[in-house]
């Protein structure tokens, strides 16, 4: 790299990290240490997200046995250390909400996306550090409260409310509809709602320093992928995240203050009637399905907010390990767009049994199978980018390889369900929770594997070790395909999503052993995570060191240190020469150009001539 | 150009944009902070103020929009729907948000002339004639209650006191910026930096009052007018 790379205006100009532990690491301006702070965040929500997953498939599998741990942690819930059917409700609910919101909202955007998008970009932080921290801080009160809606719950003997993390009215708005439902189910909706506000601060903060903080020459079409979806999930938050926030205004006020906003008229409940007591005011004439679709407006952009960040990092991720440039930048970028901006009028196709009218269904399931174009775009690209190229089969390559399965697997029964004739018999079945888990769950989590295995020798300077890295993966990989495909043939079958057990049921008395099966690679796929977070936390005390670049990759996070230093370029603002993906261009010296390179000699430095060195204008 | 190189270099060669010339400011005509000369630079360091408002404005608009859809779907959805009267001092606040909105305009306009003593004048009586708005809203619901009316009382009332107490809370939020920048120490003439991004966060601050301005309008219309 010559030391042209930076214009007069780059002269250093340093900006020093504060010395005191808390401004440093707890109230952080840095985007790097908060970034890092969502990603704990996350790492501490997803065990007690695993940890319910697997009591539920404990209640699943082997019904009646008797469990005296969970006698003894949940008197109410579990006598005798047999989980009542509500207490398998609050456990849905709560591993939905704190897996959707507090992991997979987080990690991908809060997490990676505050630690590398300024750098990508060539900033030297985000836009408003003050809100950035703010946005974290708020995250962290939301995911407090939903731990507090556990604790409050245990007076009801459940860990939560029992309405899963859709909160459908008026089961949500009913404070005596059932166990969970009282105290838990307010703080549940307040927890989201401190959640909505976080995320709508930490939208605002991307858009804005990615609009206005790129270095010189970083035009948008040369960004890197994953800038451009962390942009467009920043979109997606800010404009659905108002909307579960006014929803939620209206359903607190619903409970709290003896409106009708989802509450129908004439309700019996708990066997008393509307209005025939203190603790059940009078309701009339609200609407339980206007509530669904402020919901899922909400909900559906929430989908591609846990996994835009994943197909970026993905694109990313694969180009520098295939040593390729990434097959069609350009449609990939207008890929990611064109989801994000589809999956805004496509909500209703998670309400086909709602009752509502099949003109409005054929027009959300036209809707919705449209977005196969631009993901299957996305697909053949990655495809491409493999193709020919010379792969070195690296952890944060497997995952992504991964990444792509998962996101072939789950999202072709994304067509299935989008048919509403398709999706009558299965809605609510296990093909659903098939579906989105393999596409939104874990193939999100895929995503987010890669990133760290790929960005944690920035992070940390030191590499993960590659050995315990493949062991996660494989076993991974294998595990969560052992676990969700038996899923969709019960789903086929007809076995019903939320049912604590299936023991009353003959028809479904034939797949008890692929439900045992499904269990059994679950608590193993759970188990071997142990090894994950084993080889994070030793590799950085333990890990080999790394360089600036060990990858060999090309974007701006590569040039500077690891860890970069506070101002991450130690003062000087890089100057962008050429897009984000340049390998194995002919004749180059290395097979990998940084975006920061000019051109030597070739070309004149001043002027572009349009050959495709320099990017020449047209 | 080898064969083997797919992606990103004949594409740039194609399309609009791929790329600035090496040492120009950011690409697509975008006004990024990264100008040859310092004042464009300071001045596009500075836009993020107004960057930023525009995007919170577009969010917040997001959930006047839910609040709306709600509204017109609740209103259809059953015969429970009782208009109320509009209350007569609502159009003193009308007038009063609107007035506010010039005085603040013209503190904005004097503060971009230099005039810093006249555009402290001007935000006073801005965030006065917003406090007397508030009051004013306050004032509407306390004859509401005076006659019975709770936000339980009936889908419009209840409509009614949300999307008042919504647009009432930003407007808080907007008070506090207000008295923020009018308690401001003012700022060293020489400091260009300084002088660019209060004059931005003024430009946002009143962009902001404006929204919310016209956003009352359109509540005001909405609650009382429609239908």
């Amino acid at each position: 790299m010559s030391g042209e790379t930076h214009d007069t205006h780059g002269a250093v100009h340093r900006h020093e990290a504060p010395t005191s532990f808390i401004r440093k690491y707890i109230f952080s301006l840095d985007h790097k240490v908060i970034g890092i702070q969502y990603i704990i965040l996350a790492l501490v929500a997803v065990l007690v997200g695993m940890t319910m997953s697997v009591l539920m498939r404990m209640n699943l599998s082997w019904p009646g046995t008797n469990w005296p741990i969970l006698g003894t942690l949940f008197p109410g819930g579990a006598p005798d250390g047999m989980m009542t059917p509500e207490f398998y409700l609050s456990l849905v609910t709560m591993h939905g909400t704190i897996m959707v919101f507090f992991v997979l909202t987080t990690a991908p955007q809060g997490g990676f996306g505050n630690y590398f998008l300024p750098i990508q970009i060539g900033a030297e932080d985000m836009a408003f550090p003050v809100l950035n921290m703010l946005s974290f801080w708020v995250t962290f009160v939301g995911f407090v409260v939903i731990l507090a809606a556990i604790f409050f719950s245990g007076a009801d003997s459940t860990v939560g409310p029992i309405g899963g993390w859709t909160g459908y009215a008026p089961l949500s708005a009913l404070p005596n509809s059932g166990p969970g439902q009282g105290m838990g189910m307010n703080l549940w909706i307040i927890s989201i709602a401190i959640f909505c506000v976080g995320s709508l601060l930490g939208a605002l903060n991307f858009i804005t320093t990615l609009l206005n903080m790129r270095a010189p020459g970083m035009s948008l079409m040369r960004m890197p992928l994953t800038c451009w979806a962390w942009f467009t999930t920043a979109v997606l938050a800010l404009l659905s995240f108002p909307v579960l926030l006014g929803g939620g205004i209206l359903l607190l006020l619903d409970r709290t203050a003896g409106t009708s906003f989802f509450i129908p008229g004439g309700l019996y409940v708990s066997g008393v009637l509307s209005g025939t007591s203190v603790n059940f005011p009078i309701h009339t004439g609200g609407s339980p399905i206007l509530w669904q679709h402020l919901f899922w407006f909400f909900g559906h952009p929430e989908v591609y907010i846990a996994i835009l960040p994943g197909m970026g990092a993905t694109s990313h991720i694969l180009a520098t390990f295939a040593r390729k440039p990434v097959f069609g930048y350009r449609a990939m970028v207008f890929a990611i767009f064109a989801i994000g901006l589809l999956g805004f009028f496509v909500w209703g196709h998670h309400m086909f049994i709602s009752g509502m009218s099949p003109y409005s269904a054929m027009t959300f399931s036209i809707l919705t199978l449209s977005i196969g174009v631009p993901s299957a775009v996305k697909t053949f690209n990655w495809l491409g980018t493999l193709w020919g190229g010379r792969i070195r089969f690296t952890t944060p390559m497997l995952f992504s390889l991964g990444f792509v399965s998962l996101f072939v697997a789950g999202g072709i029964t994304g067509l299935v369900l989008g048919q509403s004739s398709l999706d009558l018999p299965m809605h609510d079945t296990y093909f659903v929770t098939a579906h989105f888990h393999l596409v939104m769950g874990v193939a999100s989590i895929f995503g987010m594997f890669a990133g760290t295995y790929f960005w944690f020798p920035k992070m940390f300077g030191r590499m993960m070790n590659e050995r315990l890295g493949r062991i996660h993966f494989w076993i991974t990989f294998v595990g969560v395909y052992c676990i969700f495909v038996p899923m969709h043939t019960m789903g086929i079958v007809g076995m019903p999503r939320r049912f604590a057990q299936f023991t009353e049921y003959e028809f479904l008395a034939t797949l008890q052993p692929l439900v045992v099966f499904v269990s059994i690679a679950a608590i193993a796929t759970v188990i071997v995570q142990i090894l994950f977070y084993f080889n994070l936390v030793w590799s950085i005390f333990k890990g080999e060191k790394a360089g600036p670049n060990p990858w060999e990759a090309t974007t701006l996070e590569w040039i500077t240190d690891s860890p970069p230093p506070h101002d991450n370029f130690a003062g000087v603002i890089p100057t962008v020469y050429r897009g984000p993906y340049e390998f194995a261009v002919p004749g180059a010296p290395n097979d990998f150009i940084l975006q920061t390179e000019p051109d030597p000699g070739t070309v004149p430095a001043t002027e572009g001539t349009g050959n495709g060195h320099n990017g020449s204008r047209h | 150009m080898a064969t083997t190189v797919a992606g990103t270099k004949p594409i740039i060669k194609t399309g609009f944009g791929g790329g600035s010339k090496p040492r120009g400011p950011n690409g697509n005509g975008s006004s990024g902070r990264n100008g040859r000369n310092a004042a464009s630079r300071i001045q596009s360091s500075a836009n993020r103020y107004r960057i930023g408002m525009w995007v919170a404005m577009a969010s917040i608009l997001m959930m006047f929009t839910a609040l709306t859809s709600a509204y017109i779907v609740r209103s259809g959805s059953s015969n429970d729907w009782q208009p109320l009267a509009t209350p007569r001092v609502m159009w003193l606040s009308t007038a009063l948000i609107i007035v506010s909105s010039i005085t603040l305009e013209i503190a904005r306009r004097k503060l971009k002339g230099g005039f810093l003593s006249a555009q402290r004048v001007w935000l006073l009586a801005s965030f006065a004639l917003g406090v007397a708005f508030l009051l004013s809203q306050l004032f509407a619901w306390r004859q509401l209650v005076g006659q019975g009316i709770y936000v339980s009382s009936n889908p419009h009332s209840s409509f009614f006191y949300v999307l008042t107490a919504t647009h009432g809370v930003h407007l808080v939020a907007g008070l506090i910026a207000l008295l923020f920048m009018s308690m401001r120490r003012r700022v060293s003439s020489a400091n260009e930096m300084q002088i660019a991004k209060s004059q931005a966060a003024a430009d946002a601050m009143t962009l902001y009052w404006h929204f919310l301005d016209v956003l009352w309008i359109y509540l005001f219309v909405l609650l009382f007018f429609w239908r």
